[in-house]
Formats: C-alpha cells, structure tokens, sequence
C-alpha cells in the first residue's frame, strides 16, 4: 500500500500575488529530495487567479505544478485549503509533503494531517532521506536545548513535515526549466464556509523590520539584567542596528516576544549578527546562523555560540560593550560621518 | 456560554537542564508548570465569560501530577476542571494527542455542549502547534491559529470576531460557533489570581478519567502506538569550526574588533560627510 505514494510535494503558499520565500526555499530542498529518490518533484498551488504562478514554481525547480483555482479560495482559510490539498493527496498519492512553517503553513498540515491520520513534524531545520527505507528524516531543535531530534514516520504515508523559513536555500530560478501543470478543480461554494476574512491588515512592524534588517545586536542573559541589557540598546542606537534578544530574555520580561531571535522567534539574516552574552542554544543558533558576518562576545569560551560566530570574544559583555560604544561614537565625531551599511 | 480550555503540562524549559553525557533531558531539573500559552487561553476565555456569563472547563491529559496545573487554571479563574490520565496515553505524538483529548472533549459535551474550545498556540516543550488545529478536525468545528484577540462574541447569531496573526500585521476573521481557537500571549496579560479564586483551587479536585471512563474509544489510535511519528534519534548537530578568537585585553579585543569591521567595506561604510568643523 505504501508503494503506492510516490513524489516529493512542496505547498506553495501565495499571499497578495506572490510565492512566499519559503516555498521557494522548499522547492529548493524538496529538489535535492526528489534527486535522492529519483521521483518529480510537484508545487501544490491553490487559490484564486494563482494559475499565471505556476510558471515561476517550475522555474524553482518543481517538475509538475498541481493547481486549483477558485474565487473561494481567495483567503487562505483552513477549512477551504484542506479540502483542496486532501482531494490532491488522494487522488495522486504523495510520499513526503513540506510545508512553510508560516502561520498558514502549520495550521493547514496540522489540518492535512489529522484528517490523512498521517505523521507531522513540526519547525524542521534539516532534512534527509533514508534512500532504501525512503524514509524522510526530519530534524529539529527538541526542547530549546543543545540537541536535535529526527523524527520518522515509518508507516504512513504522506510523510509531512513543516519546515523553518530562511533555513533552506532556494535554487536559482531558470526560467527555460520545463514541468507540467495539471489543473484540477474544486467543489466549494462560499455559503457552505464557517469562516469569513473580512479583513487583512498588513502591518510594517518592528517585528519585520527584524527580520529585514542589515545589522542585529542580539543580547542573551549574559548582560546580568535588565539594566545590563541597557548596553544592547545603546550599542544598537549607537550603530544603527535593530535589537533583538533570546528566549530567556524575552521569557525575562527584558524584550517583548516580537524581539525574540531563534526557534520559536524569528529567524533573521542580518549582514552583522553580534551574539552578546548569549551561550548558543540550538534553539537560538537555528534562528541566525546564516548570518553573514556573526560576532560573539561571552565570557565562557566554550559557549556553542563560538562555532557559529566568525569572530569571538572571550570576555565580559559589560566590560567590552561600553569600550565599543565609546569606540562608534568617537570615530562618528572624529570623522563627522555615518555609519551606512551596504 | 460554555468554553472548554485545552492545557497542558510542561518542564520549565527556561530552566531544564540537558545532561552533556548522554544528551538527554534532566526532567528533574525542572519544575513542571501550566504551560504559559495556555495561561493566556484560561485568561482569554475568562474575558469571554464576563462578557457572555457561562462556564469554563480546563481539559488536560497527562500523569496524575498534572492535577497541579488544573489547580492553576483554577486559580486564573475556571469552573471545572477535568484530567484524562491513562497508561495507554503514554507516548503519544500529535495526531494521538488529538485523538485523546478529541474523546474526552466529547465525553464533556455530552454532559454541557460546548461552544468554543480555546488552546495555547504551543507548549513550551514540543512547541509543534498540531495539537489545536488536530481536535478541530476530529470536532468537525473550524480552527482558528495564532488569534490575538477575541470581540463579538454574538451568543444569538452564533459567531465571533477575531483577529489572527499573520506573517506580517493580521487578518479580521469571523467564524461560527462552536469553533477552536489557538492564542498568542499577546493576547491578554495574566492577571494576578482573585484570592477566593486561589482558595477555590486549593481544596478543588478536578474529574479523572481513565480510558475506560471515554465510552467507545478506538485504542490503536491512542498513545505510542496511534502515533505515526517516533524519535528516530537525538543528535548534538556536527560542531562547526567557528570562527577566530580575537585575543588580548578588552582594550586590544576591542580595536581588533574595530578594524575587522572597519576593513568590511562590503558590510559596513563610514560615509565622511563635510569635515569642515
């Protein structure tokens, strides 16, 4: 029975027009799958005027693109997308499906799954696959600690799992790729729905510009307190950067949550990282190792944070911080300049 | 107005310790506590009970010791209180957690229908957010995710309003009830519990249900064995090299520091304005 599911399958999620990074991402990763165990890999495209998409899935590397196109599925809603993906999933029988682990990504496959009675991990930051077995093995931080789980599901089919934003790396698109695109078509109608968008407001908060920003100081319970952690926002005034904090700085009550940077905060792609009094749990490494330029000052010199960072700093925050910031703001008088970031 | 709250118990992940030997969680490291989304749901359904009058049940499944956290919900300001805590529930992933907690809500309706059914967005120790959206679907009630806040609770027509986090800003939903919500901690802050409230709670004895006690119940769905998913194991991810240490004095670390950043023109620019002064 289980021979019978055959393919890699990413949901592609659209939001106002476009394809969420993520499910780019995923079809980056769903490819490398796909190769390994020598099957296409599909897109799962659904909602309204979203066929003109399927193009740009295939240039991402899916070879077929399974689309449903319906005025009802304008709003992404649980209910609407669940049936348009389960009719899928029956009908061609998947072996894995990945998911964005966005808000709407994990509220449809934990949906997906419940109704297939089939195995989902959640926020995974690797994937593998055991080629005889055809087994996925889904990786993700357990339990906010220094550790990595790899969760199976030996014997139901489709095996899910949701995956991390900006953990993935996308293919670069070739638009001469060739795929299929089969269209397949939905029974809904809008008065049969429970749930109603009425509105959505798209809001440009602190909490994106985090995940935008070019240069993050991100301070960890090494500051002491929350006077300590005064320094990270003076340091971050001082060079233009957006602030961000761990869990337990925010678990503290130093930050609100929107700050937080790691599994179960944002995850973040600065240019600069400074990692300041922050050791390095997994759960916050997975949030920010693809910065581009990590620096970490700790005062214990085997804190896991010295494997990710580029440079290190064995030392005490408080000592150093305040000698950095007086270094930024004499080079700003001495020069009159600014400091701007490429 | 019956609202039933779905909470689970958790080791303080702030503060669970892992054994470097053996890669494993010292549990006793913690001390359990009421997951602290699901802290914000007894609240948020407290909010919704001053306004529409009613009831709040709190439904958690675990060991006996789970009790305590009932107790808490208690204090926050719940009505009833009821525990299903079985062997059989022992290892269960998600879709079986659902299951579970699906018969058992279930088993509650029967005796009071149930009008919303509130949850955390995720405990602190899986932080999956499967469990929520799995018992809507054995309901056949919609799900509602990462809701921050709940207005117009309309008893007569049957719907509420709600606004859902999105990946960026949220989204005005209404939906019927009965429906299934899932909150972020924005979406109340705890209040410190009523004194007669804590009184209650500390002589309260929630309901313990065994699996026996859930009528018809399909047992190959429950715990490790209605669990599709397994641990196949726990890795410390390969070390990587990491990076250079800059060494010497804070003072030296320092100018050290200064120069690298200094010298990444492609990162980070000085932009020299007029030096007239």
């Amino acid at each position: 029975m289980m021979e019978e599911y055959r393919g890699v399958w990413v949901f592609i999620e659209e939001n106002d027009g476009a394809i969420e990074g993520v499910s780019l991402e995923l079809l980056g990763a769903g490819r490398k799958l796909a190769e390994k165990l020598e099957v296409p890999l599909s897109g799962i495209l659904l909602g309204h005027e979203v066929t003109k998409l399927a193009k740009e899935v295939i240039s991402y590397g899916a070879d077929k693109v399974y689309v449903i196109d319906n005025p009802v599925l304008k709003d992404y809603r649980t209910e609407s997308y669940m049936k348009g993906v389960i009719k899928l999933a029956e009908t061609y029988k998947p072996e894995i499906f990945l998911y964005g682990a966005t808000p709407n990504g994990k509220d449809l496959a934990s949906a997906v799954a419940t109704d297939l009675s089939t195995g989902l991990t959640a926020d995974t930051t690797m994937l593998d696959v055991d080629i005889d077995k055809r087994l996925l093995e889904a990786s993700r931080p357990a339990f906010g600690g220094n550790i990595m789980a790899t969760i199976l599901c030996k014997k139901h089919r489709p095996q899910m799992a949701t995956v991390r934003p900006k953990v993935m790396k996308a293919l670069e698109p070739d638009s001469n790729r060739q795929g299929s695109i089969i269209e397949e078509t939905l029974n809904l109608k809008e008065e049969d729905m429970r749930t109603k968008v009425l509105k959505i407001v798209k809001e440009l908060t602190k909490k994106t510009n985090l995940a935008e920003a070019h240069v993050i100081v991100c301070g960890g319970k090494g500051l002491g307190d929350i006077h300590g952690f005064q320094l990270i926002h003076e340091f971050a005034d001082t060079i233009g950067a957006s602030v961000g904090g761990t869990r337990d700085v925010v678990e503290a009550g130093w930050l609100p949550h929107e700050f937080q940077v790691g599994q179960t905060g944002e995850t973040v792609t600065p240019k600069i990282y400074f990692a300041i009094g922050i050791s390095g749990a997994i759960q916050h490494v997975v949030g920010m190792k693809n910065s581009e330029l990590i620096i970490a000052i700790n005062k214990d010199p085997g804190a896991p944070i010295f494997e990710v960072a580029t440079y290190g700093i064995v030392g005490d925050a408080l000592e150093i911080l305040p000698k950095l910031i007086q270094q930024f703001k004499e080079m700003k008088t001495e020069k009159g300049g600014e400091i701007s970031y490429a | 107005m019956h609202i039933v709250v779905c909470v689970k118990q958790v080791p303080d992940t702030k503060i669970i310790k892992i054994n470097p030997k053996t890669n494993t969680l010292d549990r006793r490291s913690a001390p359990a506590i009421l997951n602290p989304y699901d802290a914000h749901a007894v609240q948020a359904a407290v909010k919704i009970r001053e306004e529409t009058g009613g009831m709040i049940s709190v439904l958690s499944m675990g060991p006996p010791q789970a009790v305590a956290i009932i107790k808490k919900s208690i204090e926050i300001g719940a009505d009833r209180g009821y525990l299903i805590s079985d062997r059989a529930f022992a290892g269960a992933d998600t879709l079986a957690t659902s299951y579970a907690l699906s018969k058992a809500l279930q088993k509650i309706a029967n005796e009071e229908p149930i009008d919303l059914v509130i949850c955390g967005k995720h405990a602190i120790d899986g932080d999956t957010g499967q469990v929520g959206p799995g018992i809507a679907r054995r309901l056949d009630i919609p799900p509602i995710t990462n809701v921050i806040e709940v207005s117009e609770v309309n008893k007569a027509e049957k719907t509420v309003l709600i606004k859902r986090k999105q990946i960026s800003g949220y989204e005005l939903i209404q939906t019927q009830l009965p429906c299934l919500l899932t909150v972020e901690k924005e979406i109340n802050s705890i209040l410190y519990s009523p004194l007669p409230n804590m009184l209650r709670a500390a002589r309260y004895e929630p309901v313990i249900w065994a699996v026996s006690d859930l009528g018809e119940v399909d047992k190959t769905q429950l715990g490790l064995k209605g669990s599709p998913t397994i641990v196949g194991k726990m890795f410390t991810p390969p070390k990587l090299e990491g990076g250079k240490k800059l060494e010497g004095s804070s003072d030296e670390q320092v100018s050290q520091l200064m120069d690298i950043l200094m010298e990444r023109k492609d990162l980070l620019k000085l932009k020299e304005t007029s030096t007239a002064n």
